[in-house]
């Protein structure tokens, strides 16, 4: 057995609830080895919202609240807080956060504050049975799109990169210790990191959007089709452009500015009226 | 901070009571977004979280608050939202979530019209049901219904106390009349110590986060370590049986009523809310108590509630029964306290809601409704004279 589950996982719980070749494996292990390379176990609490990727931090032996359909930021932007110097992990899928919980997303990133959002996108809606998510690629048959889709998707990291995000990343599950260091460097990041990994979903997405329930197949094809960009490069077109998007330290974190304003506040104002 | 055991006398709207109150309480962490007639709480709330050094926070909605409270709760900071109608609707979800995984939150309702925009600066008493059943799923939810500013304090306050004591969501049904009356109030300086943790209520996991403890917060029915049982029968319904359990059971420790001049009436009126104040000022009228007098009476130490002088209502024995927790419905006490009155009368800011619980509850009395939609609030005339109607004149 692995020395990572032991320590991390509630042994008890097992098996998982996901479906056989599962991208959600690789990305728990990610996780679990960058939260134990940091040494962060007791400072760390995962939130997350409804849907496949939602049940990845429930099997974590840590403090975990697998809350609502797209409110898991919501949820997380409460309990960090209440207790800024820890850190909060937030698990959700392309469904629970760019559709139901796009609001959140928006705000979120708009206010910087210091999270860390691992967006587990498998383009389509597993956990339901395979309807359209916003991330489903143009003319995918699904559930709920039998003639193909017409939606144009959405991509997940550069509207976050267009929202505020101060970090941002995007990776596939074909890239698994790239993902566990952009995790690491996300968590260390004071503001709020965007993680988006592209996931096999054999099931579901393999069925309408790659054309195979194979995830070996699946896997090959990220793996293949996808470009890591770095800064300065050109990305290719028609391939998905993995690494990191977007790093900021310049814009400060929210609940510094927060503190900030108050302090400035305290010290112009409510000081001067005070009688000693 | 010296804690004062003796209040200080101030006047305040009820709004800004109700923000004193948690700040007492020791409200540490308050989500908001602006609604009429809720605003001032979060108006105050901003600057009274800076002084007492909590957090304050506007979300960029109702259902962000609700969910943002539920998280700085688990984080180990008592919570507050505030809101109106439809911000009440949005949260209901949140609300379900509370009561599942057994968070404590309080969330202050200041009712307006309804439904929809509706009446956003008048009062109505519409969502007394939406209290009780607005999530979807079996759950129980305590509910008060302050009357006056003082009561937005105390009850504020108490809403605290019962979160915590029974790890549920607790609703403050105000409506836009006690939001927005200024009245002399008592209010305490300090904060008040307010006990959490009676694992004897509680099957959920309960400790905060970031204690060491590897809480796992479960949306989905759980057992008491937290793991899913959703697809368990059996452990499914003894868990939804649990959480229902610890409010039923215990609601002789949660019910709050007030009766007024029931010795000996057999026509009674039950209200709560800001309606259970012109109904006493009718219960005083019929019974001929001159409130002056009332008032200079008590001064002498003397005894009060004698009958001064006659009016038309004197032959009326009307006595009033008001009900602060409105949720869970205190049926035992209720039908204790009502059970020699012949008509019992339920006047509501509404199309007539409670009332249904009232009269499933005392079918051996007539329980007549006395439904006011619009926005204002009964006058003490319009009671007694729909009793007169019913009752008849003296002969």
């Amino acid at each position: 057995m692995n020395r990572l589950m032991e320590r991390y996982l509630r042994l008890d719980y097992l098996p998982t609830l996901f479906c056989p070749g599962c991208g959600n494996g690789i990305i728990q292990y990610a996780t679990i080895a960058a939260i134990d390379k940091l040494r962060l176990r007791d400072d760390i609490a995962c939130v997350s919202g409804i849907g496949c990727s939602s049940w990845i931090p429930c099997y974590f032996n840590m403090d975990v609240m697998h809350t609502i359909h797209g409110r898991a930021l919501a949820f997380a932007q409460g309990l960090k807080l209440a207790r800024p110097v820890k850190n909060v992990l937030v698990f959700t899928g392309d469904g629970d956060c760019l559709a139901i919980g796009g609001n959140h997303l928006l705000h979120a990133c708009k206010r910087n504050i210091n999270l860390t959002v691992i967006m587990v996108n498998n383009h389509i809606y597993g956990m339901t049975g395979g309807q359209k998510s916003p991330a489903t690629p143009l003319n995918c048959k699904t559930k709920t799109s039998s003639w193909g889709t017409y939606d144009e998707p959405i991509q997940g990291a550069e509207l976050a990169i267009n929202l505020g995000a101060t970090y941002v990343a995007r990776w596939t599950t074909a890239h698994p210790v790239q993902l566990q260091k952009s995790i690491e460097a996300g968590i260390k990041h004071r503001g709020l990191s965007f993680i988006e990994v592209i996931s096999q979903c054999p099931t579901q997405s393999g069925k309408s959007v790659y054309g195979s329930k194979d995830p070996a197949y699946i896997l090959n094809y990220l793996k293949e089709n996808s470009s890591i960009y770095k800064e300065g490069m050109e990305h290719l077109e028609g391939k998905i452009k993995c690494g990191v998007l977007w790093h900021d330290n310049d814009r400060l974190e929210y609940i510094e500015r927060m503190k900030g304003k108050i302090w400035e506040y305290v010290e112009t104002k409510a000081l001067g009226g005070y009688k000693q | 901070m010296p804690y004062a055991r003796y209040g200080r006398k101030v006047i305040l709207q009820g709004n800004e009571a109700c923000a004193k109150a948690a700040v007492y309480a020791g409200c540490k962490f308050f989500a908001g977004y602006p609604i009429t007639p809720s605003t001032e709480i979060v108006e105050l709330m901003c600057s009274e979280m800076l002084n007492s050094g909590g957090t304050f926070i506007q979300m960029e909605d109702e259902i962000a608050s609700a969910c943002s409270i539920i998280g700085a709760r688990w984080g180990g900071k008592k919570a507050m939202t505030a809101t109106s109608g439809p911000g009440f609707t949005l949260m209901q979800e949140a609300i379900g979530f509370a009561a599942v995984t057994e968070t404590p939150m309080v969330i202050v309702n200041v009712q307006r019209g309804g439904p929809s925009t509706g009446q956003p600066t008048k009062s109505s008493q519409q969502d007394i049901y939406q209290a009780k059943y607005g999530s979807h799923g079996d759950y129980e939810i305590i509910a008060l219904a302050p009357a006056s500013v003082q009561e937005m304090y105390d009850f504020t306050i108490r809403a605290f106390e019962l979160s915590e004591k029974f790890r549920t969501p607790v609703v403050i049904l105000a409506d836009e009349i006690v939001g927005h009356m200024r009245e002399k109030l008592i209010v305490y300086s300090g904060e008040k110590r307010i006990r959490a943790g009676y694992r004897h209520y509680v099957l959920s996991p309960q400790d905060d986060f970031f204690t060491g403890n590897n809480t796992l917060v479960e949306g989905q029915l759980h057992d008491s370590e937290g793991k899913r049982v959703g697809h368990l029968p059996n452990r499914s319904a003894y868990y939804v049986n649990s959480i229902n359990r610890k409010i039923t059971r215990h609601i002789d420790e949660i019910e709050d009523i007030e009766t007024f001049y029931m010795a000996d009436a057999d026509i009674a009126i039950i209200a709560y809310g800001s309606v259970s104040r012109p109904s006493l000022k009718a219960v005083k009228t019929a019974r001929g108590i001159n409130v002056e007098a009332e008032r200079r009476m008590r001064l002498l130490n003397r005894m009060i509630g004698r009958k001064i002088d006659k009016n038309p209502y004197s032959h009326l024995n009307i006595g009033l029964i008001k009900i602060n927790t409105v949720w869970p419905f205190p049926e035992k006490r209720l039908k204790h306290l009502a059970e020699k009155c012949k008509y019992i009368f339920v006047p509501e800011m509404n199309i007539g809601k409670y009332f249904r619980e009232i009269e499933r509850c005392l079918k051996e009395s007539r329980v007549i409704s006395l439904p006011k939609l619009g926005g204002d609030i009964h006058t003490p005339d319009e009671i007694l004279m729909a009793i007169v109607r019913e009752v008849g004149n003296s002969e």
